[in-house]
C-alpha cells in the first residue's frame, strides 16, 4: 500500500506547483487589500475630515518603513540568486538580513503606534484612524508572518539544504507585501 | 396581474403593473416555448432498441446558429423590456413631479412616525399632524415625502402603491406619490431590522379631500409641544406577538 | 538520490494501509476522496440542519402562534435567527462544500488522471478550518441571548452593534464562522487550480478537460476574485462589532451602505459560483445518459467564462431601492438583463446535446433532466426583478425569495442529488437502488414545486420576506393566503419524508447495492478508469494517459458507443483525427 504520490511532483504547465500556489494566494490576498483601499478611496473622497486626520500621521517613520521594505526586497531577491546558486550560506545570511529589515519595520511600526496613541489617536478616536490602524494592522500581521516563515525556511530548509524552490515563493510573498506597502505609504502618509 | 391581488392606489401603480405584464408576457412566451421543445426532445430521443444516437459536436457554423439566433430574438426582448424599464423607473424614482402636500417618514425599531405637514402644508411648524403607524393621505394630491430612519435599515413599503424604498440612518432619502384610491391598506417593513421587524405594521388611510381636511381640524394640535416621537415601546411587540 | 527511500518511508506513515487507526484513515486523512467524503458527510449533516430550520420557521407561517412539535413556540427573535441561519447554512455549509469541495476533492484528481492533489495537506487544512467554522456557527445558536437573526445579508447597524440586533455573542460568532468559511474555501481553491494546471493525466490539453473540472476551477477563480472586499468589509464589520470602531455607524461618520456594496460584489459572483459546479454537474450526466458528444464544448465554456466576468458588474441590482444613486440602477437593469444570454446559452446546449441522443432515465439522469426544467423557471422569473421598475414592487417579497430557490434548490439540492446517484457507485463500489431512487426523485421534484409555486403568487401579491408576524397586517393574513401557505407549508413536510427512503437507500446501499465494476454507465472520463472505489493512489501505479476529449459518444465507425479518453487509438488509419 505504499504508493507514492506523484501528483506533487507533476507540472503541466511547466511552471513550479508552488509558486502556482503562491501566486494565487498573493491574487487573493490582491482583492482583500482592494477591498480595503476602495473602503479608503471611498470615505477620503466622500468625507473631508479624513485628509485632516492624514495630516497627523508620522511621515519621517512611514518613508523610513519604506525604506527598510524597499532594502529587504533587495536583500530577498540576492537570497533567491544564492539559493538558485545552491549556496545555502549567503541564502542563509541574506535571508536574515530580510527578516532583520522586516524587524526594524515592526520596531518603527511599533514605536509609531506608541506615539500616536500616546497623542491620542487610538483605534476609536475617528473613522480615519480606525481604518489606519486597521490596514497597517493587517499589513503589519502580513509582514510578522513573511518574517517567520522566513525563518522556518532559513533554519529549516536551506540549512539542511532542501526545498530551495522556498526561497523563490517567500520571495514573491514578501515583494507583495512591500507592494501593499508601496500604496498604503502614499494613501496614508503622503496625501495631506 | 397585480390589479387582481392588490388595487393601484397610486398613480404610478398602473406603469408597474403595465412592465410587469409586458415581461410575463415575453417571459411566458420564450418559457413555454423552451420548456415544450425541451419535453419534446425528452421524449422524440429517449432509448429505443437498436437505435444509436447521433454524433454531433456542436462546432459547426449551421449548428452554432441554431443556438445563436434564439438568442439574438431574446437580446431583442431584453431591449424592450429595458426601454420600459428606464420609463418606469424614471417616473418612480428619478423624476420629482411639484408637490402639494409634504409628508416625513420616520423609521426606528420598531414603529412608523409620520409627520404630516397640517393645515399651512409645511413641515417643521406648529401646526404638523404627527402620528403613529397611521399615514392619513389626501386623494389625488401629489405628495413628496422624506425618509428617516432612526437606528437601523427599514424599508418603507406601500404595495399598493407599488412604492418601496429603504431608510438609511443618516440620511434624508427623498421621493413621491399619489394616491389615486380611497381606502386603507398596510405598509409594511421590507428590511430585515431586528427582533421586531414582523412587528411594525401600519397603516395607510386615504381620504376624499372635505374628509382630509376634518382630519386636519380634528387633530391640530393645540400646542407646539406635542411633537414627540414614537417611544420604543417594548409592549407594544409583546402586544403583537400575543395577537400572531 | 538517498531519501528516496526515506521519503517512501515517510509517506508510507502517511498512506493509509491496513493497519492504520480509524483517525488517521478517516479523520487526519490526506487523501483526497477521503476528504471529499468529509466535506460531503458535514455538508449533508449541515444539510439536515437547515432543513429542520425550513421546517420550524414554515411551520410558524402555516399555524401561526401554535406550537411547532420538535421545536415549540418560534417567538420573533427565533424566527429572525432561524430564517437567517437557514440561508447562512444552505448557502456557506451545504451549497458550497458539497458542490465545490466534495465534488472537486473528489472528481478532480480522477477525472484529469492523478493520483491526489498537489498540495495534499493544505487540502486536509482547508477542511479542518471549514470544520472549525460549522462549529463555530452551531455554537453560536446557544449563546445567551442566541444566534445571529439579522438577515444572511448582515446589514448595519443591525449587524454591527448589539444594541440593535440584541445578540452581543451570536453575531460575532457568525461572521467569524463565515469568515473562517471563506478561509477554508481560499485554501481549498489554491488545490483545485494548481492540480488542475499542474498534474493533469499526460496527454490531456485543455479542451479535453471534463467539462465539470472546468466549471469547478472558474469557480474557484470567481470565488477568490470576488471574496475579498468581503473579507475586508468582515475584518471592519468584526472590529465594529466587538471593539466598538465605526466603519459602518453613520452616528461616527461611517457609511452602511458601504457594507452593501461589499457583500453584493462577492454576494452575487456566489450565485455563479455554486451554479457552475452544478451545470458542469449535469453536463457530465446528460453526455453519458443521453449517449451524446456535448454540444458546442467550447460555447459553453466561454458563455461561463463570460457569465463569471459579467457576474462583476451585477451586483447593485440587489439594492436597487436601498438607497444607492437612482441613476446608478440604469447601468445595472442592462448587466443584469444581459446575463439572461450566457446563462441561456448554456441551457440551450444542454437541450442541444439531448437532440440526437438516446436518452436513458436513471435516477441521476432524472435528477439532471429535472434541473434544466426547474433552474428554467428559477433563470426566467429573474426577469421580474432584474428590471429596476418591477423591482421596485417585488423587491424583498415572496416573489424574490421562490425565484431564488429556484435557482438554489436546482443547484443544491437537485446538482447533488444527481451527483450522488451518479458516482456513488465510484465513491462506494455500488449502485444506489434505482427504483427507490426513482420514488426519491418524484417525491422531491413534485413537493418542491408545491412550496415554491405558491409563494410566488404570495409575493406577486405583496407579502414580505421575514415577516414573523404577518398575522398583524389585514391585507396579508386572508383566508385565500393563509391556504396558500398551509399548502406550502404541507409540500414542504411531504418533500422531508421523502428524503427518508434517499436515506435508507444509501445506507442500505453501501453495503447491500448492486456491485459496480469500474464503469458501470460505460463513461468516457477517467475516474471511470479506476477500480471502484479506488484505492488510495487511485489509478494504481501506471497513471492513465489521454488520447482524445472526454464526451466521444456514439462515434460513427465504432462498435461501442463510448470511448474512453484513455484507450489509445486503435492505428493510424481509422484515427478520428
Amino acid at each position: 500500500m505504499g504508493h507514492k504520490i506523484i501528483a506533487t511532483g507533476r507540472s503541466a504547465t511547466g511552471i513550479p506547483t508552488g509558486r502556482l500556489a503562491v501566486w494565487w494566494v498573493i491574487a487573493s490576498e490582491i482583492v482583500i487589500f482592494g477591498g480595503l483601499i476602495a473602503t479608503y478611496l471611498l470615505n477620503r473622497f466622500l468625507h473631508g475630515s479624513w485628509a485632516e486626520s492624514a495630516a497627523y500621521t508620522n511621515t519621517f517613520i512611514g518613508g523610513a518603513n519604506t525604506f527598510w521594505l524597499l532594502t529587504s526586497s533587495y536583500f530577498v531577491v540576492l537570497a533567491h540568486s544564492a539559493a538558485e546558486k545552491r549556496d545555502a550560506k549567503t541564502a542563509r545570511k541574506y535571508l536574515w538580513y530580510t527578516i532583520g529589515l522586516g524587524g526594524m519595520f515592526m520596531g518603527f511600526k511599533s514605536y509609531e503606534y506608541a506615539t500616536e496613541i500616546s497623542h491620542g489617536f487610538t483605534l476609536f478616536t475617528s473613522n480615519f484612524w480606525s481604518f489606519y490602524y486597521t490596514a497597517t494592522g493587517l499589513h503589519g500581521f502580513h509582514v510578522l508572518c513573511g518574517m517567520v516563515i522566513m525563518a522556518i525556511i532559513a533554519e529549516n530548509d536551506i540549512k539542511k539544504e532542501r526545498n530551495w524552490h522556498r526561497v523563490e515563493n517567500i520571495g514573491l510573498y514578501w515583494h507583495f507585501v512591500d507592494i501593499v506597502w508601496i500604496f498604503l505609504f502614499p494613501l496614508l502618509y503622503i496625501a495631506k | 396581474m397585480l390589479e387582481y391581488f392588490l388595487p393601484r392606489a397610486s398613480s404610478f401603480a398602473g406603469s408597474i403593473d403595465h412592465l410587469f405584464d409586458l415581461i410575463t408576457y415575453l417571459v411566458m412566451f420564450w418559457f413555454l416555448l423552451t420548456m415544450a421543445f425541451f419535453f419534446y426532445v425528452v421524449f422524440r430521443f429517449r432509448a429505443k432498441a437498436g437505435q444509436k444516437a447521433q454524433y454531433v459536436t456542436g462546432e459547426k457554423h449551421k449548428e452554432k446558429m441554431a443556438v445563436e439566433i434564439p438568442h439574438y430574438l431574446i437580446l431583442v426582448c431584453d431591449l424592450v423590456i429595458l426601454i420600459y424599464t428606464f420609463k418606469v423607473w424614471h417616473e418612480v424614482k428619478i423624476d420629482m413631479p411639484e408637490f402639494d402636500e409634504e409628508v416625513r417618514v420616520i423609521s426606528q425599531q420598531w414603529a412608523w412616525t409620520f409627520e404630516h405637514a397640517g393645515a399651512d402644508g409645511i413641515l417643521d411648524t406648529d401646526d404638523d399632524i404627527v402620528t403613529i403607524n397611521e399615514l392619513v393621505l389626501k386623494k389625488d394630491t401629489q405628495y413628496k415625502y422624506e425618509l428617516q430612519a432612526l437606528d437601523v435599515m427599514h424599508s418603507f413599503s406601500i404595495p399598493v402603491f407599488r412604492l418601496k424604498q429603504d431608510s438609511i440612518p443618516g440620511r434624508n432619502i427623498y421621493g413621491h406619490f399619489k394616491p389615486i384610491l380611497e381606502g386603507e391598506w398596510d405598509i409594511q417593513c421590507a428590511e430585515m431590522c431586528g427582533y421586531g421587524h414582523g412587528f411594525m405594521p401600519a397603516r395607510v388611510k386615504i381620504l376624499p379631500a372635505d374628509e382630509y381636511d376634518a382630519w386636519i381640524a380634528a387633530n391640530t394640535p393645540a400646542d407646539a409641544a406635542n411633537t414627540a416621537y414614537a417611544n420604543n415601546d417594548e409592549s407594544e411587540l409583546k402586544e403583537a406577538s400575543n395577537n400572531g | 538520490m538517498a531519501d528516496t527511500a526515506t521519503a517512501t518511508a515517510v509517506d508510507h506513515h502517511d498512506d493509509h494501509g491496513h493497519s492504520e487507526s480509524f483517525w488517521s484513515k478517516y479523520i487526519f486523512s490526506t487523501d483526497h476522496k477521503i476528504i471529499g467524503f468529509q466535506y460531503l458527510f458535514t455538508g449533508m449533516a449541515m444539510g439536515l440542519i437547515g432543513g429542520f430550520f425550513s421546517y420550524v420557521f414554515r411551520m410558524h407561517l402555516a399555524f401561526p402562534g401554535s406550537e411547532v412539535p420538535f421545536f415549540g413556540i418560534v417567538s420573533p427573535a427565533a424566527y429572525n435567527s432561524l430564517v437567517t441561519n437557514h440561508g447562512t447554512i444552505m448557502i456557506f455549509w451545504v451549497a458550497m462544500p458539497v458542490l465545490i469541495a466534495a465534488l472537486g476533492n473528489f472528481l478532480i484528481p480522477l477525472m484529469i488522471g492523478c493520483d491526489d492533489m498537489v498540495f495534499p495537506r493544505i487540502n486536509r487544512l482547508s477542511y479542518q478550518i471549514f470544520l472549525i467554522s460549522a462549529i463555530v456557527l452551531i455554537a453560536s445558536f446557544f449563546v445567551p441571548q442566541g444566534g445571529f437573526g439579522g438577515a444572511w445579508t448582515a446589514y448595519p447597524p443591525l449587524s454591527s452593534e448589539a444594541e440593535y440586533n440584541g445578540t452581543p455573542f451570536g453575531a460575532p460568532m457568525w461572521l467569524i464562522a463565515v469568515t473562517l468559511e471563506i478561509v477554508a474555501f481560499l485554501l481549498g481553491g489554491i488545490n483545485f487550480i494548481t492540480t488542475v494546471m499542474n498534474a493533469r493525466a499526460k496527454g490531456m490539453k485543455l479542451y479535453d478537460i471534463p467539462m465539470v473540472v472546468w466549471m469547478i476551477v472558474i469557480a474557484s477563480i470567481l470565488f477568490m476574485a470576488s471574496v475579498g472586499p468581503l473579507v475586508a468589509g468582515a475584518v471592519m464589520l468584526l472590529f465594529d462589532q466587538t471593539l466598538g470602531t465605526g466603519f459602518f455607524d453613520p452616528a461616527a461618520g461611517g457609511d452602511p451602505v458601504l457594507w452593501q456594496h461589499l457583500f453584493w460584489f462577492f454576494g452575487h459572483p456566489e450565485v455563479y459560483v455554486v451554479l457552475l459546479p452544478a451545470m458542469g454537474v449535469v453536463i457530465e450526466i446528460i453526455c453519458t445518459f443521453a449517449r451524446k458528444k456535448l454540444f458546442g464544448y467550447k460555447m459553453i465554456l466561454y458563455s461561463s467564462v463570460g457569465l463569471g466576468i459579467l457576474s462583476f458588474f451585477v451586483w447593485a441590482h440587489h439594492q436597487f431601492i436601498s438607497g444607492v444613486d437612482p441613476r446608478a440602477t440604469y447601468l445595472f437593469t442592462t448587466t443584469t438583463l444581459l446575463i439572461s444570454i450566457p446563462v441561456a446559452l448554456m441551457l440551450f446546449a444542454m437541450i442541444g446535446t439531448l437532440w440526437g441522443g438516446s436518452i436513458r432515465f436513471t435516477t441521476a439522469m432524472l435528477f439532471a433532466l429535472s434541473f434544466i426544467a426547474e433552474f428554467l423557471i428559477g433563470g426566467v422569473t429573474g426577469i421580474w426583478l432584474g428590471s429596476s421598475g418591477t423591482d421596485i414592487y417585488l423587491h424583498d417579497t415572496y416573489f424574490v425569495l421562490a425565484h431564488f430557490h429556484y435557482t438554489f434548490v436546482p443547484i443544491a439540492i437537485i446538482g447533488t442529488f444527481s451527483a450522488l446517484y451518479y458516482w456513488f457507485p465510484k465513491m462506494f463500489g455500488r449502485k444506489l437502488n434505482e427504483f427507490w431512487g426513482k420514488i426519491h426523485f418524484w417525491g422531491t421534484i413534485i413537493p418542491f414545486n408545491g412550496i415554491f409555486l405558491p409563494l410566488f403568487i404570495l409575493g406577486a401579491a405583496g407579502q414580505h420576506r421575514r415577516i414573523a408576524g404577518y398575522t398583524a397586517y389585514p391585507d396579508l393574513y386572508t383566508e385565500n393566503f393563509q391556504d396558500l401557505r398551509v399548502f406550502a407549508t404541507g409540500s414542504l413536510i411531504v418533500l422531508i419524508l421523502f428524503q427518508i427512503p434517499f436515506f435508507v437507500n444509501f445506507i442500505v446501499s453501501l453495503k447491500r447495492g448492486q456491485k459496480a465494476g469500474p464503469n458501470p454507465w460505460n463513461a468516457n472520463t477517467l475516474e471511470w478508469v479506476a477500480p471502484s472505489p479506488p484505492p488510495h493512489g487511485n489509478f494504481g501505479d501506471d497513471l492513465p494517459q489521454v488520447y482524445r476529449g472526454p464526451y466521444e459518444f456514439s462515434v460513427e465507425g465504432r462498435e461501442e458507443d463510448y470511448w474512453p479518453q484513455n484507450e489509445p487509438d486503435p492505428g493510424p488509419s481509422e484515427t478520428s483525427k
